[in-house]
């Protein structure tokens, strides 16, 4: 079919009116036309994939602050994730959306401390993010498969699908999910702006996705990247031979709130130290 | 029918276009908040349902409530409640309404609210509820305008009403467990992650929504020539006893369970709530009112001397509907979100133009409301006397 771009945004608006837009759009993708099915689109040869994405923390390796702030910052940079200031350039703890961030071992692990832990270990750093649950309760209360679970195990979100309803941030019991409450384009610094991911849209919610988006061009998540070295593995937890399968299964790990049978796939190596 | 809501007198215009001011002002916050996002409110990343969710909760209850009037007309044959049941019918058409306007000025893309049928999502609870609300409010909106239009004609009911009138007895219990499900199944949210959180949200509808509906009945009879009965409001009274009893059983139960185990992600809410958590007592007070007029409420409606007397009567079902307002449609919802993940407590408060567009909302419904109930009024009215067939 042909149709120029004033008529296609034409259709697109109107029909974006009736809730008809998804299906508009999948209409005049190139994909869809002609009988042509996805399977006959030759995917990326480069990209990366798994049976089932994991990660393992290993939070010795995580010796300053900077190395805190170097891993967070590759990720939000790279995703756009609004950084909302108050005017005295602390964090708008209001609206703010994050993706992964440092919290405390007594936060991130709540009633694993004891009375006479001394106050380091308590406040020990560590670093949180979605744990792309095996059964993830995000995805089971969203009433519009807005978020989803891709084969490889992530839980991945379609933002342009999102009613904002938030049911999946009460679901969530890890905190792992942040509303954009207002504007987050003006959050947004246009000097660092990724234009290679989107921005998104105000009422709608987010989180980490594993960086899928690099994962298909071939490259680690952002976060693994910019760690220091052994801090962040991430693998194919499902293949025998590889790091994160070996951490999982010879070392000590601890996952956040497994007793809730949400199967986090974030590890947290204890001791850690020597393992890579 | 539909004229008789446009042919009133000076006092009845007077009090629609109040109505209608306050419930454009929620309008113009509304769209405030349109253009500006969710952040015009009190809620956070940590609590990020308030005020709206928790009115949505509260007003699916008062919408089931009429079912406690249609059982014993339809089902036992209970002639008493012959002329009030239509005010049951009407009122949850008006609360369904209200619930409906909730859930749209609480979602962030409601542009969108239609992705909800195009992506139909059956292991969500949210499209469940979406499904049985829409329905209750088809059947009641059928069944309240057919059995009133039968009645204004001086004829009985068409039979196939009568079909849809004892399914909209398990749709009621149905909206109301629903809702409840919305929030009972979610794990790491230990103050809702209670079996027994349907059958507190049914106790709490059955003693709340009656209990308007004594308030409303009370006022129908003071404006207008329509009586629902003194002995209707009387039994009514009696549903709102048990019903309230019910409730704060239930209460009690949660409380059980909370502090005999002593498990901290139980109580902590609790003890948020009620006492306090880590400095943080802004709710306290709030909560305690609740509890007060909960307990007097109750001890009105039990003593034969206070019940029967309508003045006592009425007021026991202000302060009990007063302090089942209190509970759900605010401790509730801001108690499953304090502590939150992290077991760290962020406080939640609604900010003004929040208020004012919840005011907006309350408006549109008691607008919708008396209009139907001016319907009503002015069919019964001239229907006075006659012995209602069903």
């Amino acid at each position: 079919m042909s149709m120029d771009r004033r008529q296609f945004l034409k259709i697109a608006g109107i029909s974006s009116i009736l809730g008809l837009g998804a299906s508009v759009a999948n209409a005049t993708h190139p994909i869809w036309v002609k009988g042509l099915d996805p399977s006959q689109v030759e995917p990326n040869k480069d990209a990366l994939n798994a049976k089932k994405w994991a990660m393992v923390v290993d939070m010795s390796k995580f010796k300053t602050d900077e190395d805190f702030k170097k891993t967070i910052k590759a990720c939000h940079l790279t995703h756009n994730v609004p950084d909302f200031r108050n005017p005295d350039g602390t964090v708008n703890k209001k609206f703010e959306v994050k993706w992964i961030w440092q919290t405390s071992y007594e936060r991130a692990f709540p009633g694993q401390e004891n009375r006479y832990m001394e106050e380091h270990l308590k406040d020990m750093p560590f670093l949180v993010l979605c744990n792309h649950c095996e059964n993830p309760p995000c995805v089971r209360v969203c009433p519009t498969k807005a978020t989803f679970k891709l084969p490889n195990g992530i839980t991945m979100q379609d933002m342009h699908r999102c009613i904002g309803c938030r049911f999946c941030m009460a679901a969530c019991p890890y905190g792992a999910r942040s509303f954009n409450w207002i504007d987050p384009r003006k959050a947004v610094n246009p000097e660092t702006e990724n234009k290679e991911y989107p921005t998104r849209t105000i009422g709608v919610v987010e989180k980490c996705t594993f960086c899928t988006e690099r994962l298909q061009s071939g490259k680690m998540p952002a976060c693994v990247e910019a760690a220091p070295k052994g801090g962040l593995t991430f693998g194919d937890v499902e293949d025998p031979n590889s790091e994160v399968r070996k951490i999982v299964t010879t070392k000590l790990t601890i996952r956040r709130k497994p007793e809730l049978g949400t199967g986090p796939q974030i590890y947290y190596l204890i001791g850690g130290g020597d393992h890579a | 029918m539909l004229e008789k809501a446009f042919e009133g007198g000076r006092k009845y215009w007077i009090w629609i276009l109040f109505l209608g001011a306050v419930a454009l002002v929620g309008v113009y916050y509304y769209l405030q908040q349109f253009t500006y996002g969710l952040g015009i409110t009190g809620m956070h990343r940590d609590v990020s349902w308030g005020l709206y969710i928790g009115q949505f909760t509260f007003l699916v209850g008062v919408a089931a409530s009429a079912v406690m009037l249609v059982i014993p007309f339809y089902l036992h044959d209970y002639k008493t409640f012959s002329k009030i049941v239509i005010l049951g019918e009407f009122l949850a058409i008006s609360a369904v309404t209200m619930c409906i306007l909730f859930i749209m000025a609480d979602m962030g893309q409601p542009m969108r609210v239609m992705n909800v049928v195009l992506h139909p999502t059956p292991n969500s609870v949210m499209f469940w509820d979406f499904l049985v609300l829409s329905g209750y409010l088809v059947l009641n909106v059928l069944i309240g305008w057919v059995t009133l239009g039968s009645d204004k004609k001086g004829v009985p009911p068409p039979k196939w009403i009568k079909p849809l009138i004892y399914l909209s007895i398990p749709w009621a219990f149905s909206i109301h467990t629903v809702t409840a499900f919305l929030y009972a199944g979610l794990p790491g949210r230990h103050f809702w992650l209670s079996a027994i959180m349907a059958a507190r949200f049914l106790a709490s509808a059955f003693a709340g929504g009656p209990a308007l509906l004594i308030i409303l009945s009370m006022i129908v009879r003071n404006i207008s020539k329509f009586d629902p009965g003194k002995e209707a409001i009387q039994a009514v009274g009696k549903i709102v006893a048990y019903a309230m009893f019910a409730n704060i059983f239930f209460l009690g139960l949660e409380f059980f369970t909370a502090f005999y185990s002593s498990i901290p992600g139980h109580t902590s809410p609790f003890k948020y709530l009620y006492m306090g958590l880590e400095g943080h007592s802004e709710l306290v007070p709030l909560m305690w009112t609740s509890t007060v007029l909960a307990a007097v409420s109750l001890l009105f409606l039990i003593f034969p001397a206070t019940r029967k007397n309508e003045k006592s009567l009425v007021i026991a079902c202000v302060m009990l509907f007063i302090s089942l307002w209190i509970d759900k449609g605010f401790g509730l919802i801001v108690g499953g979100f304090v502590p939150n993940p992290f077991e760290e407590v962020h406080t939640y408060w609604p900010t003004m133009p929040e208020a004012l567009i919840t005011v907006g909302v309350w408006s549109i419904g008691f607008l919708i409301l008396s209009m139907l109930y001016k319907i009503a009024v002015s069919v019964r009215e001239q229907t006075a006397g006659v012995e209602i067939e069903h």
